[in-house]
């Protein structure tokens, strides 16, 4: 029974939904301008908090920043012109996913290059080992043979 | 071929080394996250006056040929009070021109503040949503600027500015030496 009810409550745990700071207040009244901000507050970080996006801090900025979001679409902007109103207030350093240009070439495609450069090392070694041909091993001679007969009999 | 593939890991070991003791030697501060309104025009400012009878703050007050220092700052914020002398000797010993926004303060607690521990802003502003803020690429108080006579940005500190802030970029700035 008391296993049970723990497997119920392990089993409730799946259905919870991370908490967010978006107020009540700041909800914008038309669903689809909501979840567009929504989906725009997810990939913006907030600027005092390092690893969370603005939707999930509860830091002063971050409200302003939120609200900012809103307002911006309020008035009629892309989702591209809001991320642009960020950049040019708080830099790359407000987007959670990095853009890619020459400065984050590294960041991007060194993961791939040297999966790439690894995996073409180990295709071609495998390629070698296969092409050697599979040659009987040399039979033993009179020194080795002597040997092997003392190490069989000791 | 072989020799090469024993020398491999010595040498990535070698190579993250040589990064991590740079990281932790060269002074570079991961969290610091920069500032991208240095060397361009300052962003625009527009906000009601903190102080009864005095005129509106708007960007007329960056352009008056002179260098001048923006500082944003809050009464309920500690480190504000710790930076409040250098400005007031900025101000009192080297007539720097200096501009106060209160950020997402009361005007009353902002004014009782500046009061209790003396006012050297020539010009102050108060951004109570913190909008002007946000325009600023604020991410909280204290924070100052240093603006040249061109009206462009050329420092922006984030935190409280220090006694060495002030000797090695502050006064060089406002002598024209730091460009």
């Amino acid at each position: 029974m008391r296993s049970l009810r723990a497997l119920l409550c392990l089993l409730a745990l799946l259905f919870t939904l991370p908490a967010h700071a978006v107020e009540p207040s700041e909800i914008l009244p038309d669903p689809a301008l909501e979840s567009r901000a929504r989906e725009i507050g997810r990939a913006l970080r907030c600027v005092v908090c390092q690893n969370q996006s603005i939707d999930d801090s509860s830091a002063e900025v971050a409200r302003d920043m939120r609200r900012a979001v809103r307002e911006r679409l309020t008035a009629g902007d892309s989702d591209g012109d809001v991320f642009a109103f960020m950049v040019a207030r708080y830099g790359d350093y407000v987007l959670l996913k990095p853009p890619f240009k020459a400065g984050t070439l590294v960041l991007w495609l060194g993961a791939p290059l040297v999966l790439l450069v690894a995996g073409g090392a180990l295709l071609l070694a495998a390629r070698r080992r296969r092409a050697q041909p599979v040659t009987a091993p040399k039979p033993l001679d009179e020194e080795e043979r002597r040997r092997l007969d003392a190490l069989l009999k000791g | 071929m072989r020799r090469l593939l024993f020398i491999l890991p010595l040498l990535t070991l070698a190579l993250m080394a040589g990064f991590f003791a740079w990281s932790l030697t060269s002074g570079r501060d991961p969290a610091s996250i920069g500032s991208v309104v240095v060397g361009r025009e300052a962003p625009k400012l527009d906000l009601p006056a903190l102080r009864p009878g005095d005129p509106p703050l708007t960007g007329a007050a960056l352009r008056t040929g002179k260098p001048v220092i923006v500082n944003f700052f809050a009464s309920w914020c500690t480190p504000c009070l710790a930076e409040h002398p250098l400005f007031t000797r900025l101000a009192e010993r080297e007539g720097a021109t200096i501009i106060g926004i209160a950020w997402k303060n009361k005007r009353e607690d902002a004014t009782a503040w500046l009061k209790k521990l003396g006012d050297p802003f020539k010009f102050a502003g108060l951004d109570l949503d913190g909008k002007t803020g946000l325009d600023w690429g604020l991410s909280g108080v204290p924070e100052t600027y240093l603006i040249d006579g061109a009206g462009i940005v050329r420092r922006h500190y984030r935190g409280p500015i220090t006694e060495r802030d002030l000797n090695e970029t502050i006064l060089p700035f406002l002598k024209g030496a730091v460009k």
